[in-house]
């Protein structure tokens, strides 16, 4: 499954149980409860308060260690070792790239600046879906680490509003099957 | 605590402060439904269904986002003072330069979009908006942030004689947090819901602010002295500080008209507890430091904060599902609840508030960001809870107020008409935003490829709707504040 699938559809079925609470809640809110029914309610809410805090506890330990234990950005003060490196600066408004080839299956470093103002290179497979992004900024370089696995034409856009231009703001990068571990700099 | 009665006595507004509170209300209903067209002129441009030209097209986006921050910040700004005034003396003056300085402030900005031409965005990023490559001059960018100043200025002076006022009252804001009752001591049963929220608000948004004027006044010295440069990043933290803290600080603002309303409709005591103060003590603490999560794709920004931001907006979640939202249920449920449209808008509003924050902490996770990170996931999940959340707690106490002016039947025609058509039509234009995000389709971009139109055209629908039903609650709610409280002279008018 897609990634950006699997996040709308968590988004969606957590969204889905908010409201599916509330629902309940709204259709009970109209009915009148004596003291008794009063009291016993106060008690199951607590008790139910405990187990949502367990369960909030649990989803917030166990996805903060699924997407942090390997933290997901490369370090950005050593070299990588990639075989394959594209150096890229943003200009307003278009994509100045050392090499618009890469292959598959080898990790690719993109070092990523700008030359003017803040801008975000985003890399769009052939799928129309976003695979990676970081940042173009002024006097910083960000360093992407990232194999692809399919061969194809990528686009590359800017994310970050930059100007007049921003949406213009272009460059296609040809991803192209091993064959001999990587040959961009 | 806050009371049982419909309509309190010291709620009741005597005529200047009714007139500068009028004139609030009245102000951001005309500027929410201006604003909202703009959003709208957006939508349909993007889903080529009318034609702007790229540069009006982002003066309109740089209008509709400061618009829509400096209104939702009046509002809530009119629910603050509603309440807080009646538990600490607050001066009429003080709301009044709010009041002043931010129409001051909104003409500044107004002039440097449509006269000057500036279209650098609310978040006047470092360097764009003295790098416009000739598109709008120094002196238009220069406009748009005096134009932030004179608004933050008013906020300050607000949020100053708040604090001076709640000082006065509990001696320090640590006990107006009620930090002396987090770990023991019998808690004051009468230690007000709307203190302990607007004294976290002054705080966080104080810091924020004030990072928003150290970046404001360096952005305006280097637009005029060039080789004084600032470091990108650094100028990139204290603009999201201040932004994310600016547009945050409405919902907790906003959430006190839901606080003190929920149990006058329902009957039901809502009172203070041991985990209602902690959760606004953390929430004050990690609003604060959570805005680290708008830089993730900052990849030279230190790996500390970029996890802070990610931790701290999972922990974010818990205050409003454990403490506001579980509150609020717990006490409509089964509460014979007299459904109005003060009682209708506040439950909608902690709904807004909890299902919205789902996306947005979703995105809080690097690992998501990598592929959501400005995409329309973004406006999917903000307006959300600004649509779903922070404005149906303005129209809570808007509807409230006029609830004891209006004898006629708005109550029916707001809630047939104009309700579904906001609801149906909010939840069609945010779900629009957030397929078009997970389909990566990018935030801010004027011209859209054919394959992204039918989530454009699907949010233009949605914009209209709400703009419907906008239209119905701002006309009665309007009649109603212009009308004399039932039964009371106009001299001696109830809030």
């Amino acid at each position: 499954m897609i990634f950006q699938n699997e996040v709308f559809l968590i988004a969606l079925v957590g969204m889905g149980l908010v409201t599916l609470g509330f629902i309940y809640v709204i259709f009970q809110a109209g009915k009148p409860a004596d003291t008794a029914e009063a009291a016993q309610a106060h008690k199951t809410s607590n008790l139910l308060r405990k187990w949502l805090f367990v369960a909030l506890l649990v989803i917030f330990i166990g996805a903060s260690y699924a997407t942090l234990h390997r933290f997901p950005i490369p370090l950005q003060h050593e070299p990588l070792q990639a075989s394959q490196v594209v150096n890229v600066i943003g200009h307003q408004w278009y994509w100045e790239m050392s090499a618009t080839q890469v292959e598959t299956g080898a990790p690719t470093e993109f070092r990523v600046t700008s030359a003017d103002v803040n801008h975000d290179f985003a890399i769009y497979a052939p799928d129309g879906r976003i695979v990676v992004q970081t940042q173009a900024m002024p006097g910083f370089v960000n360093k992407i680490l990232y194999t692809f696995d399919k061969p194809g034409t990528y686009k590359i856009r800017c994310l970050e509003y930059c100007g007049l231009g921003h949406d213009v703001m272009a460059a296609d990068l040809t991803v192209v099957a091993a064959t001999t571990g990587g040959h961009a700099s | 605590m806050s009371t049982l009665t419909l309509y309190p006595e010291d709620e009741k507004l005597p005529r200047n402060e009714r007139n500068v509170f009028n004139l609030y209300l009245i102000t951001v209903l005309v500027l929410f439904l201006l604003m909202m067209l703009l959003g709208l002129t957006m939508r349909m441009t993007q889903a080529d269904w009318i034609g702007v030209p790229s540069r009006l097209f982002y003066q309109l986006l740089t209008m509709h986002g400061a618009g829509m921050v400096g209104t939702m910040s009046l509002a809530t700004i009119a629910v603050m003072w509603f309440f807080l005034r009646k538990y600490v003396h607050l001066h009429l003056w003080a709301f009044l330069t709010n009041y002043v300085l931010f129409m001051l402030g909104a003409l500044a900005i107004i002039g440097s979009i449509f006269i000057g031409g500036y279209a650098g965005l609310w978040t006047f990023l470092y360097p764009l908006p003295v790098h416009s490559m000739g598109v709008w001059s120094i002196n238009a960018a220069a406009l748009f942030m005096v134009g932030y100043l004179l608004i933050g200025v008013g906020l300050l002076v607000f949020y100053l004689d708040a604090a001076a006022a709640i000082i006065r009252k509990f001696g320090n804001l640590g006990r107006a947090l009620g930090l002396q009752w987090l770990f023991r001591g019998e808690i004051d049963p009468s230690h007000p819901k709307a203190v302990v929220a607007s004294t976290m608000v002054i705080i966080a948004n104080g810091l924020g602010i004030l990072a928003g004027a150290v970046v404001l006044v360096m952005s305006l010295i280097n637009a005029y002295f060039p080789s004084d440069t600032l470091n990108a990043l650094v100028a990139k933290n204290l603009i999201y500080w201040f932004g994310h803290m600016v547009i945050n600080a409405t919902i907790y603002m906003g959430v006190i008209a839901v606080y003190e309303l929920i149990p006058r409709y329902t009957g039901r005591p809502y009172g203070i507890s041991r985990v209602f103060l902690w959760s606004w003590a953390v929430s004050c603490v990690f609003v604060i430091v959570v805005f680290p999560h708008h830089l993730l794709m900052d990849y030279a920004e230190p790996r500390w904060m970029a996890i802070m931001g990610q931790i701290v907006s999972y922990g974010a979640g818990f205050p409003v599902f454990l403490v506001t939202a579980y509150g609020v249920l717990t006490n409509i449920y089964r509460s014979n609840i007299r459904w109005k449209m003060p009682s209708r808008f506040a439950v909608l509003a902690v709904f807004g508030w909890a299902a919205g924050i789902v996306p947005a902490i979703l995105d809080g996770t690097i690992e998501i960001n990598k592929v959501m990170h400005n995409t329309q996931w973004v406006p999917g999940h903000f307006h959300f809870y600004l649509i779903l959340g922070v404005l149906p707690m303005v129209l809570a106490l808007m509807y409230h107020v006029i609830g004891n002016r209006a004898q006629s039947s708005h109550d029916t025609v707001s809630s047939k008409i104009g309700l579904p058509a906001y609801l149906i039509g909010a939840l069609i234009f945010t779900i629009a935003f957030l397929d078009a995000g997970h389909l990566s389709v990018p935030r801010r971009f004027a011209v859209h490829l054919p394959e992204w139109m039918a989530t454009d055209r699907a949010g233009s629908i949605g914009a209209m709707l709400i703009i419907l039903g906008m239209l119905v609650f701002a006309t009665y709610i309007i009649i109603g504040l212009l009308r004399a409280p039932t039964g009371e002279r106009p001299s001696n008018t109830a809030g």
